[in-house]
């Protein structure tokens, strides 16, 4: 301990024990929620996982006398950008799970191996980078977004000006890549009709009949019942279908009519 | 406690999310956990900007968002495109140019 002060010009400092109770309750968790974010099979859950992950660093920021950074991880990760992903789900479709196919031969060991390797090499460099504690109550003596602001426009003008550009062109790119050319002339609603009563045309003239009209149960999991009896599964969701939510019509018929009711009503 | 532990976590979280590129195939699924390496290397920075006694780290890792903020609805664009022609967010169907 000694030797480790005499080599250091800073004496070693600590946190304080709020912070430590704060952090071994949320770093186990955040490290949980990262390790099962990675396992679970739905994309969804990933996205929730990784919520968590983030609100926690938000947290974890405003503990480290980071208060703006803190604020604008929650409004900017967890608020925009995971919005942004589950939206991309929603649209890709939740349906469309992960294969659990192994393509390179031995590639999830040779993963887990090299990882831990890189973990470990990445603590032992960075766990011993430790010079000393200065803490930031000197710099954020004006405020941190002061602070943060005074940096921002003198030395950092330059790059600050570089990301503007930078959030520019990606606006751009994303609406050139999200923007599709119409090859071929909108059809009127005029040639829609006609397409419909065609013979042999695969959009139905009337429209489709709705999901669940039970006595039994009215939810829209339940495939709606023909004149005929036979339930038509064109009435359920195409989504529901794919995600294998849609019940079976038979579980909700009634076979019984109760005590004192008139059937010829 | 010694604030190296927040750098420890750093790294942890930095080859979980490594582990989840290399090991998951929906391609939605690896850009999260590039996010997360990204919210990795953030802790860091802010962590080393408290130790050293500056704001610089501070400065960096909010950079470090915007770049993320760009990297996120570029990728998400390209993700939402390969699926338009492919209709599939697995990284394993873009394999055009292997043949």
């Amino acid at each position: 301990m000694n030797l480790i002060l005499a080599a250091n010009p800073f004496t070693p400092g600590q946190t304080g024990t709020p912070e430590a109770v704060l952090f071994w309750i949320l770093a186990p968790l955040a490290v949980l929620a990262a390790v099962s974010m990675i396992f679970v099979k739905k994309a969804v859950h990933s996205a929730l996982l990784l919520a968590w992950v983030m609100i926690t660093l938000a947290i974890f920021y405003i503990a480290e006398d980071a208060p703006f950074l803190g604020i604008v991880q929650i409004v900017v990760y967890t608020g925009a950008v995971m919005m942004l992903f589950l939206f991309i789900l929603m649209l890709v479709g939740v349906d469309s799970s992960d294969s659990l196919v192994e393509t390179i031969k031995g590639q999830r060991v040779m993963a887990m191996i090299g990882a831990l390797g890189f973990a470990v090499l990445l603590i032992g460099a960075i766990g011993r980078s430790y010079t000393g504690f200065a803490g930031l109550t000197a710099a954020n003596t004006d405020g941190n977004v002061e602070g943060l602001a005074q940096l921002l426009f003198t030395r950092y003008v330059w790059a600050f000006e570089v990301v503007s550009a930078l959030l520019i062109t990606a606006a751009l790119g994303a609406m050139v890549l999200g923007h599709r050319e119409r090859s071929s002339e909108r059809p009127t609603q005029r040639e829609l009709s006609i397409l419909r009563f065609r013979p042999g045309s695969k959009l139905p003239g009337a429209p489709l009949p709705n999901p669940g009209v039970y006595a039994l149960h009215n939810a829209v999991d339940v495939p709606a019942l023909l004149p005929d009896g036979t339930p038509d599964p064109s009435s359920v969701s195409r989504v529901l279908k794919a995600r294998g939510d849609v019940l079976d019509t038979k579980a909700f018929e009634m076979h019984t009519i109760e005590e004192g009711e008139d059937e010829s009503k | 406690m010694s604030p190296n532990n927040y750098l420890v976590l750093s790294a942890l979280l930095f080859s979980i999310g490594a582990i989840g590129v290399v090991l998951r195939r929906n391609a939605i699924v690896v850009f999260m956990c590039v996010e997360l390496m990204l919210n990795a290397a953030n802790l860091a920075f802010v962590t080393f900007a408290r130790l050293l006694g500056n704001l610089d780290g501070q400065v960096v890792a909010f950079f470090t968002m915007v770049v993320a903020a760009c990297e996120v609805v570029v990728g998400l664009a390209i993700i939402v495109t390969i699926f338009r022609s492919r209709r599939s967010a697995s990284v394993d169907d873009a394999n055009l140019l292997k043949y």
